[in-house]
């Protein structure tokens, strides 16, 4: 084996190298393949109709909700709408909105739209912050047209 | 009065700052003792100045006056004096003064505390700990004062959030500040040890108690989060991989990772070029935790008290500190004396491997943190990354950790005998087996990830476990004996198993609360019933209360298993008139380490028109062990920060002999 390092010093560094290389390696090809079906796109509804997203797919769907759209049945099914400026979805729940869901204010929903058109989200994000909004539903509104700024999002709500 | 008195010791603090790294430099160029004790007073003058603004603005709370801005936006006069008192940390401008406090603090025990250190490293680490007060104190004065006064002060105060309304919220922050900011110390302490071109074994050992603090309370700050987003947010998660979750979770990984290096460095005289890499990065992660939640560069469910347009400042002092930080140490890391040879089988070696993977770790969930924001810079496209992700690459890099842990300290330094090690585990790794099978029989579908995860955990305890009787029995003692010198070892190693059982616990606990947990929600008139995992929660009555600052609707549900009462459960909705928000209130029955929890819904309209509640509850087995698991680790840390090897001003006697390696413990 003549073309090993000489040196012990040189010979240990190689080893070190050679154990490290293929854990980095392997950590590094594991976030590449994790990632590809992790990622979930988000989308306005005129956005999406823009794109075409397949049935299916999960995204995560974001606008305000329409005023006066909100459904909700006994066994706990919830119906709403969610719009931008241009276009608009009818989004369906199965269970408890957040505490701070509110019709005119902004929502995101994250699920997959079904066949029929009609988007099955699996989880409504909840914010803790009653002055927050997800930066990427402010830059949909504002691609829109529909930002108002942040203070008055909040005011229409109530 | 107060408030301007607050903002003129602030505006104290940031000069006394400057004047801190003026002094000490000073005192390090000239070799002047008197400088270097003028730049240590300054350090202890900038804390005593942070302190009183923090008081002051203490006081505003405290007294509703809300003719300060901060006050008016985060308070409100009919709020319970407690979270008065919290509300200060409540807001960006008020936890960023919390930030200031503590690293002042760290400053001046630095300064005033720490003997031993030569007192060139001294005064340069005092220097640079001033540079950081320079940048923080100078951010909250000029861009984010919370001591402005408003010109028309409205009667009534915006309030607080009420989700933070809570006591584990209330007192979370100061934990996971005083552990990021802890990590500063060390980044001093790196930063110091470049400039005088000297890391050796007596530096690890400097650096070890301040990290080691660091960590503790790091642990018991994120430990308090995920409970409070565990019985607060009403569905019952504890961890979700969300930006800010993993914001205060990659300095605590880069510090467990610095723990063992260090370790590396103070016995071996080895990796001290890793070592001080690493405690750069820990507070770097620190600062970039910071930036990453008061920003809200990255959609966040979590974020709170959000401004991007500071958030541009927070990442130039970020990008100035850690930038500085690490030219320095590509300029000097290579001068630094090369550390000693080891073989690749030794507890140094095997603390290498566990540094690899925790490094591996903490980049696969640095990389999935912010690829929404390169994805973003390079194609445009507003993308989140799931939690999927950060399971399948934190996971197994951590079970590889997990798998060599009890290993590592069963092999002396030095030169180890890998075989000798594995076999002494046998015990340990026959129960893991057995509890693997057993689970994977016994838990729901033949869940191989949650069975792959109780055998890692039970592998874990009951490896270190062995190593703890190990020492004790030393070849052979009697039962008494053992007694003896289990009380008779070091603190150090008392707490480094307590902190490997802990997180053994945390393991055991995570996998059988994410395999084993079971959800139902009903709608309940009242008089109804239903059942989660053998209990029946029947809906008795739903009132109205009134609480200081809010108005409530009350259920009164009977838990009972088979007929007999388990217990009482009282689940709120509250409504805060003065935020108009509406938040529920958990009730939660403990049974040992397993939890019921249930969740009062929104009113509906049941069959027949009557009134009915959708009523959630969850059957969460074992979920206590997530939080007494790092609870545990903490203490650990506790216990080992305890030890007088690691005691401030004793280092200075060990420094004479800790160049020549010691003898494997």
């Amino acid at each position: 084996m003549s073309f090993l390092p000489k040196s012990r010093k040189a010979r240990r560094r190689l080893a070190a190298v050679a154990i490290a290389a293929p854990i980095l390696a392997a950590s590094a090809a594991l976030a590449f393949y994790a990632l590809g079906d992790s990622v979930s796109f988000f989308y306005s509804p005129s956005q999406a109709r823009a794109a075409s997203v397949p049935a299916g797919r999960t995204i995560e769907l974001g606008g305000l909700v329409a005023a006066g759209s909100l459904r909700k049945t006994p066994d706990g099914g919830i119906a709403f709408v969610v719009a931008d400026h241009r276009d608009q979805d009818r989004v369906a729940y199965q269970g408890e909105l957040p505490d701070l869901f509110r019709e005119g204010q902004g929502v995101v929903a994250k699920g997959s739209f079904r066949p029929d058109g009609v988007f099955q989200a699996s989880e409504i994000l909840a914010k803790h912050d009653e002055r927050y909004m997800p930066r990427e539903l402010v830059k949909a509104l504002k691609a829109s047209g529909e930002w108002r700024g942040q203070a008055q999002t909040a005011v229409n709500g109530q | 009065m107060t408030a301007e008195f607050g903002s003129f010791a602030l505006v104290l603090a940031f000069a006394l700052s400057l004047a801190q790294v003026g002094l000490s430099a000073g005192g390090r160029w000239r070799g002047s003792a008197a400088l270097s004790g003028a730049g240590e007073g300054a350090a202890a003058g900038a804390f005593i100045c942070t302190a009183v603004a923090f008081g002051c603005l203490m006081f505003a709370f405290v007294t509703s006056d809300f003719s300060v801005a901060n006050v008016a936006q985060n308070s409100h006069s009919a709020k319970p004096l407690f979270y008065k008192i919290t509300g200060v940390w409540g807001s960006h401008e008020g936890s960023m003064l919390l930030w200031c406090l503590a690293l002042t603090g760290y400053g001046a025990v630095m300064a005033l505390v720490a003997g031993g250190l030569p007192a060139r490293l001294k005064s340069s680490a005092v220097a640079v700990q001033g540079g950081l007060g320079v940048l923080f104190l100078g951010y909250t004065v000029f861009a984010s004062n919370p001591l402005m006064r408003l010109a028309n002060p409205p009667v009534e105060g915006h309030s607080l959030n009420p989700l933070l309304q809570d006591p584990f919220l209330a007192i979370h922050p100061p934990f996971l500040y005083s552990g990021y900011v802890g990590m500063s110390v060390v980044f001093s302490l790196a930063l110091a040890a470049l400039i005088e071109g000297r890391v050796d074994a007596a530096w690890a050992r400097w650096v070890r108690p301040w990290a080691l603090a660091a960590w503790s309370l790091l642990t018991i700050g994120i430990m308090l989060g995920s409970f409070w987003s565990y019985y607060v947010l009403g569905w019952g998660g504890w961890w979700s991989w969300d930006p800010v979750e993993n914001a205060s979770f990659m300095p605590w990984l880069a510090a467990t990772a610095l723990l063992h290096s260090a370790t590396v460095t103070e016995k071996r005289g080895a990796l001290a070029g890793w070592t001080v890499f690493l405690g750069l990065v820990a507070f770097t992660f620190s600062m970039l935790g910071a930036f990453l939640v008061r920003s809200g560069v990255l959609t966040s469910v979590h974020a709170f008290a959000i401004d991007p347009a500071r958030g541009i400042l927070l990442l130039g002092i970020l990008g100035f500190a850690a930038g500085a930080g690490f030219v320095v140490f590509a300029w000097r890391a290579p001068s630094l004396a090369p550390g000693g040879l080891f073989a690749p089988i030794s507890r140094e070696g095997a603390l290498v491997l566990n540094n690899l993977f925790l490094a591996a770790a903490t980049a696969a969930v640095l990389f999935g943190t912010l690829f929404p924001l390169i994805r973003q810079a390079l194609s445009g496209d507003a993308v989140s990354v799931g939690p999927p992700y950060f399971d399948r690459t934190f996971a197994p890099l951590m079970a590889a950790v997990l798998l060599i842990l009890p290993i590592a300290p069963l092999m002396p330094w030095k030169r180890a005998d890998l075989k000798g090690a594995v076999q002494r585990l046998w015990v340990a790794a026959g129960l893991a087996v057995a509890t693997a099978v057993l689970t994977f029989a016994l838990a729901r579908p033949g869940q191989a990830v949650t069975a792959l995860g109780v055998a890692l955990a039970v592998w874990l305890i009951a490896g270190t476990l062995t190593e703890l009787v190990e020492r004790a029995r030393g070849g052979g003692a009697k039962v008494g004996d053992v007694w003896r010198r289990l009380s008779q070892l070091p603190r150090g190693a008392w707490g480094m198993s307590l902190a490997h059982i802990g997180l053994g616990l945390f393991i055991l606990g995570a996998a059988m609360e994410t395999s084993g947990r079971i959800e139902a929600a009903k709608v309940l008139g009242l008089g109804d019933s239903m059942s989660v995992a053998g209990y029946q929660l029947a809906l008795g009555k739903v009132g109205s209360v009134d609480g200081a600052n809010y108005t409530a609707e009350r259920a009164t549900l009977a838990v009972t298993r088979n007929g007999a009462p388990v217990c009482k459960a009282l689940p709120e909705r509250r409504f805060y008139p003065a935020s108009q928000q509406t938040t529920s209130r958990v009730t939660i029955c403990v049974r040992g380490l397993s939890d019921l929890y249930m969740v009062l819904g929104e009113p509906r309209t049941g069959a027949g028109g009557q009134p009915a509640w959708l009523i959630r509850a969850y059957w969460n087995p074992w979920v206590r062990l997530i939080w007494l698991g790092p609870l545990l680790m903490a203490f650990g840390g506790g216990v080992s920060l305890s030890d007088r090897r690691l005691r401030f001003g004793l280092p200075r006697r060990a420094a004479a002999t800790a160049a020549v390696p010691e003898p494997a413990e």
